[in-house]
């Protein structure tokens, strides 16, 4: 069965757009969430020298930024080349 | 060797190697000038857009400021990255796809119109100008410290170097002298830290000493919480600030870094739609270096300062407090004359005053490192000032042989258009020093205005751009209006008509003028998307170009007129 070229597109969009989804809402979760949020609650907890909260809030949530970008740039390859979009 | 004598070694070396890069990598076509013939390569795009993002503020004061907010410091941190993730998720690989050379180019196209252009390149101007004073205000400061030249001849000597590869170099020469300015100030960063870090904790790693001991059982952290708390200070780890204020402030410069147009425009440098992306997880890693050594250093620096002089006799100081004394970065004045420092919350009681700028400039002094390391301090703090100041002058001068002159007069040939881009680049760049050196008042207190009002410009058009096929050019006019005229009128009321009702009692719910413009760009986002829903939905061609961007197939070259 021959796929719809415009109908390709679409789903290949819908896909990008999961992704997008999931990876946000890490980004807003360790940033938003853990960094500020829910700050105090998380600061009874001991990570070596560190109150967990505030590590995240001054260490953690940018390693986790780093590793989203990361992790958007191999799904996204994989994607492309699914759908067959992928640059030469 | 004196440090004198190693600081002019250093930073003249620095210069030497800018301007060798300068020359060798002349533009000779607008596409070089404006976004270096798009063949950089991801690695050396990531390391460009670093040393582009990390001001002469990020390098001298974060740390300092960090130091002194502690816990409340966090917003820089995770605002000034955090926005590399939209950046990368949201903007950078479908802008690099549409392929032209500016970010007032996409609000033009996407939304036909040349009303929105020019809104767009207004606000372009306006928030590369507030940045670019300060950047050229660094230089002159980091002259007059170091090397002992009056601040008006660092200005001087500063604007001398940038026009050197700016002007002629356009975005090629910028780009690969970015990358020899990251290294330096990467480089000049770490070194006092790693150093530093090993004395207090015994761990070479900055991040890892962050958490570590500074006695047997007793963490760093723990200590300065301590030290502070019986100063009468408010805690390192605790906030001061409301949740709902570090949640706007953290939006606000999130959101504002990804729509600063001197960002975005590097990722139109990258051949490819994926390279765009790599790219940005590169930058953010050269960043991330950086950020996350800063919180470090900023532990590290308050811990040491209070040690070495609250409570000790004012005779007995350490020689680098006296050493600072001269600048005025750091004062004591024993006011109750009993010969003792008394570092105090009471401001009529505080017998220290302690420069945020102090805490990366005086670090290697502190740790007592060889002479050669302060003029590696005073390269890199130059690398950082020198490579922003660069990526702004360039946004400023496209904008106006671009985004003014083509668009209105798009009869003139390549070779004029490079001529005013060069000559725009020239007199943004003497207009800059003029602000270096007679630096209003104000500098300090616009940058609030810089992300703000790019989060509320800038970042909402250009994502429902992307992502709305329905919005059009009605929404997003009007949507930039409110959300530029909101922050604008928010921040110039609390920072300058009424600056004494510039507390949290008067704010709306609680937000301060550095986070409103989170709010403004909420508010940007509402205006777009109602106005579009009652006004014609854009033409089919303005469609076919969404979908077209939304493939990374076929982006080619940067698209040539």
């Amino acid at each position: 069965m021959p796929i719809d070229p415009k109908q390709k597109t679409k789903v290949y969009w819908k896909k990008n757009l999961q992704t997008l989804v999931v990876l946000l809402l890490i980004w807003f979760l360790v940033s938003f969430g853990c960094g500020i949020l829910w700050v105090e609650e998380l600061n009874s907890i001991q990570l070596g020298g560190f109150k967990l909260g505030f590590w995240f809030a001054q260490q953690g949530s940018i390693y986790v930024f780093v590793l989203l970008i990361f992790a958007y740039v191999y799904w996204m390859n994989r994607l492309d080349r699914k759908f067959d979009v992928d640059e030469e | 060797m004196e440090i004198l004598t190693w600081t002019y070694i250093l930073v003249g070396l620095t210069f030497a190697l800018y301007i060798g890069i300068a020359i060798w990598s002349r533009a000779g076509s607008t596409k070089e000038f404006y976004v270096a013939g798009g063949g950089v390569s991801p690695l050396a795009n990531g390391m460009a857009t670093a040393a582009d993002w990390m001001s002469a503020a990020s390098f001298i004061s974060m740390a300092g400021l960090i130091a002194f907010a502690g816990y409340d410091g966090s917003v820089y941190l995770m605002g000034w990255t955090g926005g590399y993730v939209l950046l990368a998720l949201l903007l950078a690989p479908y802008l690099r796809k549409f392929g032209k050379f500016t970010v007032p180019d996409f609000v033009g196209d996407r939304y036909y119109s040349n009303t929105a252009r020019v809104v767009a390149v207004i606000c372009a101007l306006f928030i590369s100008f507030v940045y670019v004073a300060g950047q050229m205000r660094g230089v002159g400061i980091v002259f007059s410290r170091y090397l002992e030249v009056p601040i008006e001849w660092g200005v001087v000597i500063g604007m001398i170097i940038v026009f050197f590869y700016a002007v002629l170099g356009g975005m090629k020469g910028i780009t690969y002298t970015q990358v020899a300015q990251y290294c330096v100030l990467i480089f000049a960063y770490m070194v006092p830290a790693i150093f530093i870090s090993m004395q207090l904790t015994g761990n070479p790693i900055p991040q890892l000493g962050f958490g570590g001991e500074v006695e047997a059982g007793v963490s760093l952290l723990d200590k300065l919480d301590g030290v502070l708390d019986d100063l009468g200070f408010a805690a390192y780890t605790d906030g001061r600030k409301s949740m709902t204020d570090m949640f706007m402030i953290t939006l606000a410069l999130m959101v504002g870094t990804a729509g600063l147009p001197h960002v975005i425009v590097r990722f139109f440098t990258v051949p490819r739609v994926k390279d765009a992306r790599l790219s940005a997880g590169y930058a953010l890693v050269f960043i991330a270096i950086l950020y996350t050594t800063a919180p470090a250093v900023a532990a590290f620096g308050i811990y040491n300062a209070i040690n070495s002089t609250s409570e000790k006799p004012v005779s007995e100081l350490p020689t680098w407090v006296q050493t600072w004394q001269k600048t005025n970065l750091i004062q004591v004045d024993d006011k109750n004359g009993d010969g003792i420092v008394q570092y105090l919350p009471d401001p009529n009681q505080n017998e220290l005053q302690i420069d945020k700028d102090i805490m990366v400039l005086a670090s290697p002094e502190i740790a007592e490192l060889p002479n050669w390391v302060v003029g590696l301090v005073a390269a890199g703090a130059m690398a950082a000032a020198l490579s922003t100041a660069a990526g702004l002058l360039l946004v400023i001068s496209t904008s106006v042989s671009r985004d003014l002159f083509k668009t209105f007069r798009p009869e003139i040939t390549e070779k004029k258009e490079l001529m005013i881009a060069r000559i725009a680049a020239a007199g943004a760049v003497i207009l800059a020093g003029y602000f270096g050196v007679n630096p209003p008042g104000f500098v300090a207190q616009v940058v609030a205005f810089a992300f703000g009002l790019a989060a509320a410009s800038f970042f909402p058009v250009i994502l429902l751009g992307i992502f709305s096929s329905r919005i059009n050019k009605e929404g997003a006019i009007s949507g930039m209006l409110v959300g530029l005229v909101f922050t604008l009128g928010y921040i110039t009321y609390f920072k300058f008509i009424s600056p004494e009702l510039n507390t949290a009692k008067y704010w709306w719910f609680g937000v301060s003028p550095e986070g409103i413009g989170s709010i403004g760009m909420i508010l940007n986002f509402i205006v777009c998307v109602v106005v579009s829903r009652f006004t014609p939905a854009p033409p089919a061609s303005i469609q076919e170009m969404i979908e077209e961007i939304r493939i990374p197939r076929g982006a080619g070259k940067a698209i040539d007129h």
